[in-house]
C-alpha cells in the first residue's frame, strides 16, 4: 500500500554499514571509541518554547543530540524545524520580537548565557540556499578564521586548504582559489559554504535543508560528506526529503505544528514509528 | 500574423477569431510600448548630443583663438580679451573633492546607522528628513552659507584648523570667509542626502542570508556590517557617490555665493576662488563681444567634458570593483 515506507526502510538498511566504521585513531578532538559508545550528549534542549511576537511557534521541545552522530529533523512545512535549528545557535536573535524560553545546554554550558559570537563559532550553520560572499573562494573560507583572529596568514591559508579538503571541494577548486565563488555550480557553492563553516572548527554543524536547491548528484556528494564529517562534529540536519533523512541520519525527530511528536533511532522511526502522525507523514498521507 | 497557425479556421469560428484579435491587440501593445520606450531613450541620447554639439559650435571663436592653451591659462581678463579656464577648473575640482571628502564619511556613516542600527521606524522618518534636504533650493543653501556658515567657520572652525594643521599649505593665509573651503562645506551638505538615501537603500537590500552567514561564523554585528554588508553593497554606494559628485561639479548658485568669485589659483583652501558653473552664471549676462561669450561657452563645454570623464572613470571603477566580487 505504501511503497515509500518500504523504500525508506531499504534506504536505512543500505546505509547502516557506512557510519561508525571509521577508525577511532583518526578522530580529532580526543574523542575515543569508548566515549562514542557511551554516546555523550553534545547538545540538550529542555522545555524549549519559542515565540514570534504573540505566535507560539515551538511548544515544550525536549531533545538531545548525541556527539558525533547525525540527527535529522523532519516534518511538514511550517512546523518549526528551522525555528528550532536557529535557536540552537541563537540566530533567531536577529529577528525582532522572537523569544526563546527554556534551556539549551552545550557541553554542560547554558548557551543562553554564552557570548553569542563564541557560541556561533562552536555551533556552525549551513543554510538552505548556498550563500557564498561575493568574494573569492579563498576569501570566503578565510573570512571565519580572520574575524575570529585565528592566526596569521600562513595559518589561515592552511585552514582554507584543510577546510576545502574536509568539504570534498579541494580537488575541484585548488587551481582557482582566487576566482569568485559565484563562478561555482550550486552544489559546489553549497560545499563551499560547508567548508566555510568548517574553517572555524565548529563542534556542532547545523544544516537547514542544505540540499533543497541541488540536483541529485550535488545532493549525493553532500550526503557522503556528512558521513565523513561526523567523526569531527555533531551534525543536525533539517530536511524535507525523507529518503535523505533515512540515508544519512542516526536519529530522527519528527515535528508537527511546533511540537516534537517523536524522536528515535532513524531505523525505528521509519520501520515502526510509535505515533500515528509520524506514520502518516512518513507514508506520505499528509505533509 | 502568419505566426498564428489557425488563421484559416479562425474566420469560421467566431470565438477563435475573437481570441486572435485579442492576441493581435496584445502584439500591437507590445509594439507601441517598444516604440515609446525607444523614442524616450533616443530623445535622451539626442538631447545629450545636441548639448555637446551646441557647446562645441558656439565656442568656435574661443577655441580657434586659444586652442588647448585655454585649458592651461590662468588669466581671465575680459578687458584685454585674454581667457583661460584653469582657475575655474581648479576651483570646481577642489570644491567638489572637498565636499566629497566631508560628505562620504558622513553620508556613509549615517546610511550604515540608518540601515543597520536604527529601528526601522526611526530610520524611515530620519531618512525622510534627510531627503527633504535634497529638495531645499540651492539659493537657500547659499544664503545660509553666507549668513550662518561662513561666520561660524570664521569664528570656530578655521582658528582650530589653523592651530592644528597650520603648517599645511592648504590652511595658510588669511581667511576672509568666502573661499574654496566654505564652498566645499556648503556643497557637502547639499550632496550628503544623495549618499545617505541611496546608500541606505542599497544596504537594506543586502540579502539576509549574507548577514546570517557572517553571524553564524561568529562574526559580531559590526564585523558583519563592515566586512560583509558594506562590501556587498559597494557598487550601489559608489553609484550614490558619483551621483553626489555630479551634483557637486555642476552646482552653481550656492557655490557662487560663498566661493568668493575670484579667478585665481591658490594652494590654500582658505583663499577665495571661482568655479566653472559660477563664472558662467555670473558673467554670461554681462558678456560683450563674441570672444567673451564664446569663452564662457567653452567653459560650459569643459564642464560637460569633465563631468563626462569623471562619470566614465566612475563606471570603470565600479566595473573593476565588481569584478572582484561579481555579484548581481
Ligand atoms: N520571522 C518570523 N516571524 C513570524 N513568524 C515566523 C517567522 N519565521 C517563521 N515563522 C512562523 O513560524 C512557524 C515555523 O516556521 P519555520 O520556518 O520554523 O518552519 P519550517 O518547519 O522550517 O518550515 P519549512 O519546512 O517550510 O522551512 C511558521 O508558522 C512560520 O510562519
Ligand atoms: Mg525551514
Amino acid at each position: 500500500m505504501d511503497p515509500s515506507s518500504g523504500d525508506l526502510a531499504k534506504a536505512v538498511d543500505a546505509r547502516t554499514p557506512l557510519p561508525g566504521n571509521h577508525s577511532p585513531a583518526d578522530t580529532p578532538g580526543g574523542i575515543g571509541s569508548d566515549q562514542m559508545k557511551v554516546q555523550t550528549m553534545k547538545l540538550k534542549a529542555s522545555n524549549v518554547n519559542f515565540f514570534y511576537g504573540g505566535f507560539h511557534a515551538l511548544h515544550e521541545i525536549n531533545l538531545q543530540f548525541s556527539a558525533n552522530k547525525i540527527t535529522a529533523l523532519i516534518g511538514p512545512s511550517g512546523c518549526g524545524k528551522s525555528t528550532f535549528l536557529r535557536s540552537l545557535n541563537r540566530l533567531h536573535e536577529t529577528i525582532r520580537g522572537a523569544r526563546l524560553e527554556g534551556t539549551i545546554v552545550l557541553d554542560n554550558e547554558n548557551i543562553l548565557a554564552m557570548n553569542a559570537s563564541a557560541l556561533r563559532r562552536r555551533v556552525g550553520m549551513v543554510f538552505q540556499r548556498p550563500n557564498p560572499f561575493p568574494k573569492s573562494i579563498f576569501d570566503n573560507i578565510a573570512y571565519g578564521p580572520e574575524i575570529n583572529g585565528m592566526g596569521n596568514h600562513q595559518h589561515v591559508a592552511e585552514l582554507v586548504e584543510q577546510s576545502l579538503i574536509r568539504a570534498a571541494l579541494w580537488e575541484e577548486v585548488k587551481d582557482k582559489l582566487h576566482q569568485s565563488a559565484y563562478g561555482l555550480s550550486g552544489g559546489q557553492q553549497q560545499r563551499l559554504c560547508i567548508a566555510r563553516a568548517l574553517a572555524v572548527n565548529p563542534e556542532v554543524l547545523l544544516l537547514d535543508e542544505p540540499c533543497s536547491a541541488l540536483d541529485p548528484i550535488g545532493t549525493a556528494k553532500i550526503e557522503e560528506l556528512l558521513f565523513t564529517l561526523k567523526d569531527q562534529c555533531t551534525i543536525v540536519i533539517v530536511t524535507h526529503n525523507m529518503q535523505q533523512a533515512a540515508r544519512v541520519a542516526d536519529y530522527t525527530g519528527f515535528f508537527l505544528m511546533g511540537k516534537l511528536i517523536e524522536f528515535d533511532d532513524t531505523k525505528k522511526i521509519y520501520t515502526t514509528p510509535g505515533k500515528k502522525e509520524t506514520e502518516d507523514y512518513i507514508t506520505g498521507r499528509f505533509g | 500574423m502568419a505566426t498564428y497557425p489557425s488563421t484559416a479556421n479562425s474566420r469560421a469560428l467566431p470565438p477563435g477569431g475573437r481570441a486572435r484579435s485579442f492576441l493581435r491587440r496584445g502584439q500591437v501593445g507590445e509594439d507601441v510600448a517598444y516604440l515609446v520606450t525607444l523614442v524616450a531613450a533616443a530623445t535622451i541620447f539626442l538631447i545629450t548630443s545636441l548639448i555637446f554639439y551646441e557647446l562645441f559650435v558656439q565656442s568656435a571663436v574661443s577655441r580657434q583663438k586659444f586652442g588647448f592653451h585655454f585649458l592651461f591659462t590662468q588669466t581671465w581678463d575680459p578687458i584685454a580679451g585674454n581667457f583661460g579656464a584653469l582657475p575655474f577648473i581648479y576651483g570646481t575640482v577642489v570644491t567638489a573633492a572637498l565636499s566629497l571628502l566631508i560628505a562620504i564619511p558622513q553620508g556613509l556613516g549615517s546610511a550604515i546607522f540608518l540601515a543597520e542600527l536604527a529601528p526601522r521606524r526611526v530610520s524611515d522618518s530620519l531618512t525622510f528628513l534627510i531627503e527633504l534636504l535634497a529638495a531645499v533650493p540651492s539659493v537657500i543653501y547659499g544664503l545660509l552659507g553666507i549668513f550662518i556658515l561662513v561666520p561660524f567657520l570664521q569664528a570656530r572652525v578655521v582658528p582650530v584648523l589653523k592651530a592644528v594643521f597650520g603648517f599645511l599649505p592648504i590652511f595658510q593665509g588669511v581667511f576672509y570667509g568666502v573661499s574654496y573651503f566654505s564652498a566645499g562645506v556648503v556643497l557637502s551638505v547639499m550632496i550628503m542626502p544623495f549618499i545617505v538615501s541611496v546608500s541606505r537603500e542599497v544596504l537594506l537590500a543586502v540579502p539576509k542570508d549574507q548577514r546570517e552567514a557572517s553571524l553564524a561564523l561568529g562574526g559580531s554585528r559590526w564585523q558583519t556590517t563592515w566586512h560583509v554588508v558594506v562590501p556587498y553593497a559597494l557598487k550601489g554606494i559608489m553609484g550614490s557617490i558619483f551621483l553626489a559628485l555630479a551634483r557637486a561639479l555642476g552646482e552653481t548658485m550656492a557655490v557662487t555665493m560663498v566661493i568668493g568669485n575670484t579667478p585665481q589659483i591658490k594652494a590654500s583652501l582658505l583663499a577665495p576662488g571661482y568655479s566653472i558653473a559660477a563664472v558662467i552664471a555670473n558673467e554670461f549676462t554681462e558678456a560683450v563681444g563674441s570672444l567673451y561669450i564664446s569663452s564662457l561657452i567653452e567653459l560650459g563645454l569643459v564642464l560637460f567634458v569633465v563631468t563626462f570623464i569623471i562619470n566614465g572613470l566612475a563606471r570603470l571603477m565600479i566595473m573593476a570593483a565588481s569584478r572582484g566580487g561579481a555579484h548581481s
